[in-house]
This record gives structure tokens, C-alpha cells and sequence, in this order.
């Protein structure tokens, strides 16, 4: 009877329990540099930096780059 | 188990960072972009060199608005979720919708606001070519500045906690942030390439649409993504009976 009335204040209040830092570095090396890859072609690639010729990145994200805050041309 | 958590939190990161980009990009379309194409056409009516347009302004207001806006919100949305997983049990007693929103804030403030004090958003005409290298930079440099600063801020503040306790913690490290960040505006070079004769008005009022795109992408991504964290990170029922079960023996 005692548990069936802790047992939802132990959910609720409970802060998270601490995730290992070795579960989530693989994940966060992976990922984090596929992301700031992703930031990289919508905030600087074909402006002060090219890793493709042309200028059809920037002139496709032109707008979004703008409104986002990155240096444009 | 905790690796699935990980990928898990992740992949509802991104999700929410999706959702927001949709959001934000509806603040971009109706706020923004009647700015861009006013300062387009000032830029127009200043320049004599007309380039071929290689793509159109009706797909650079569009569908090019939106790749950029929405893979912005998926970026920052696994970034922020990545953070999440490290953050969770570590700086305080916060429930996962009240981390969400937390690290929302802070993301907000770290990533674009601080940057953008210093180096804020500009409108098409603004800006010379020339120097599109160096601002970059600069614009960079102060992006990820910011960032660690925010993180030794946090790392500060939780060392001071025992000794001062949470709430003059908290007030001394932010503090340090505010005094950190304005030395560094105080040392890093200034750009002002503002046209003599461009609109001020206009001028203020693309950028304040700029801080509206951010504050929808970052307010919505921590109202999205504490209740997907929330539903990831409580046990389900029959779970919960299997953990209580055990303890209630040991007692």
C-alpha cells in the first residue's frame, strides 16, 4: 500500500539518472561532426571557403544564410 | 541500454530540431524575406553589374530557404540533443522538460544571441565582398567563443555550488560569463560595412526578424523535445514495477 503511493512521486520528482560518458562519446564524435559538417555547407561553403567549385551552394542557400545570421557575400 | 538512450535522445533531437526548422522558416518566410527583397532592391538600384542568376529569388525565398533553415534546426537539434545526454544528472535537479527548455535558452543565447551582439545579421548589400573571408572568420571565432564560455560558465558555477550555494552559484558564474564575453567584444575587431545611405529602419528591422527566426527555431525546438526526452527517459509501467519490485525486497 505504501509502495503503490511512493511509487509516482519517485518518477515525477526523481532528477534523471547520469548517462556514462562512453555511451554517448561514439555517438557525439559521429554525429557531431556530421552536424557541424551540415552547418558548415548552409553557413560558409562557395562564401569565404569552397570545397566545391561553383557558386550553386551559396547562391541556393543565399537566403537562409541571411536570415540565419552567417556572413553573405 | 544507456547507448540506446543516447541514440534514442538523438534521434527525437533532430525530429524536434525538423519541427522547429518548420517553424522558423515560416517565421523567415513572412517576417524575412520582405527585408531581403527590399534590400535586394536597393542593392539593385546601387549596382550596374547584373550577374546571370543561377538560381531564382522565387527558389531562394522558397525552396532554398527552406533547405538552409530546416538542416540548420536538424544540425543544432542532434547538437543540442548530444549536449542533453551529457547534461542529464550532471549540473542539476532539473526534470527532462525543464533540462529541455533550459538548454534551449542556453543554446539560444550561446549560439546566436552573444554572436550576434557583437557581429549581428545583415540583409543583402550589406557587407563587402572583399572581406567576406575575414568576417567569416570573425563570425565563427565568436560562435564557438561563446560556446565555450557558456560551458565554463556551467562547469564554474556547479564547482562554486557547495561553497556559495545554487543561487549565488548561479549569479557568480553568470558574472563570468557576462564579463568574459565583453572582454571579448572589447578585443575582437569591429565590421561596420553599412551602405552611407541604406535604410536604417529596413537595417533594423531585418535583423530583428533574424533574432525572431532564432528565437522560434530555439524556443520550439525545447517545447518539442522535452516531451519526446520525457517519454525516452521514464521507464515504462511494467518496467517501473520490475525496478520497484526488487527494492522493496532489499528493504
Amino acid at each position: 500500500m505504501a509502495q503503490s503511493v511512493a511509487q509516482p512521486t519517485t518518477v515525477t520528482t526523481t532528477a534523471p539518472a547520469k548517462l556514462p560518458v562512453g555511451a554517448i562519446a561514439p555517438w557525439a564524435v559521429f554525429f557531431g561532426i556530421l552536424m557541424l559538417a551540415l552547418l558548415y555547407f548552409v553557413g560558409a561553403e562557395q562564401g569565404a571557403t569552397s570545397v566545391m567549385s561553383g557558386e550553386n551552394v551559396h547562391e541556393w542557400v543565399h537566403d537562409a544564410r541571411h536570415l540565419l545570421g552567417f556572413p553573405c557575400h | 541500454m544507456n547507448s540506446a538512450t543516447v541514440r534514442n535522445l538523438l534521434v527525437r533531437g533532430m525530429l524536434a530540431g525538423l519541427a522547429a526548422g518548420l517553424l522558423a522558416l515560416v517565421t523567415a518566410y513572412f517576417l524575412g524575406e520582405p527585408r531581403v527583397d527590399s534590400a535586394i532592391a536597393y542593392e539593385e538600384a546601387h549596382s550596374h553589374e547584373h550577374g546571370v542568376e543561377a538560381v531564382s529569388r522565387t527558389m531562394q525565398s522558397t525552396g532554398g530557404l527552406a533547405t538552409g533553415v530546416l538542416l540548420y534546426g536538424v544540425a543544432f537539434g542532434g547538437i543540442a540533443a548530444l549536449a542533453y545526454c551529457f547534461a542529464l544528472g550532471r549540473i542539476g535537479r532539473f526534470g527532462p522538460r525543464a533540462g529541455a527548455l533550459l538548454l534551449a535558452a542556453a543554446g539560444l543565447i550561446a549560439v546566436y544571441v552573444v554572436p550576434f551582439l557583437k557581429y549581428p545579421a545583415n540583409p543583402p548589400s550589406v557587407g563587402d565582398p572583399d572581406t567576406i573571408g575575414r568576417r567569416t572568420t570573425l563570425y565563427f571565432l565568436m560562435m564557438l567563443l561563446s560556446v565555450l564560455l557558456a560551458i565554463a560558465t556551467v562547469i564554474l558555477g556547479k564547482r562554486l555550488a557547495p561553497r556559495l550555494g545554487n543561487w549565488n552559484a548561479t549569479v557568480a558564474a553568470g558574472a563570468f560569463f557576462v564579463l568574459a564575453v565583453g572582454l571579448a567584444y572589447a578585443f575582437l575587431p569591429a565590421v561596420n560595412e553599412v551602405p552611407k545611405d541604406f535604410s536604417a529602419t529596413l537595417l533594423w528591422q531585418f535583423r530583428l526578424s533574424a533574432l525572431a527566426v532564432q528565437l522560434t527555431l530555439w524556443t520550439a525546438f525545447g517545447l518539442v523535445f522535452g516531451p519526446l526526452a520525457e517519454r525516452v527517459l521514464t521507464p515504462k509501467p511494467a518496467e517501473r514495477a520490475a525496478v520497484a519490485a526488487p527494492s522493496a525486497v532489499s528493504r
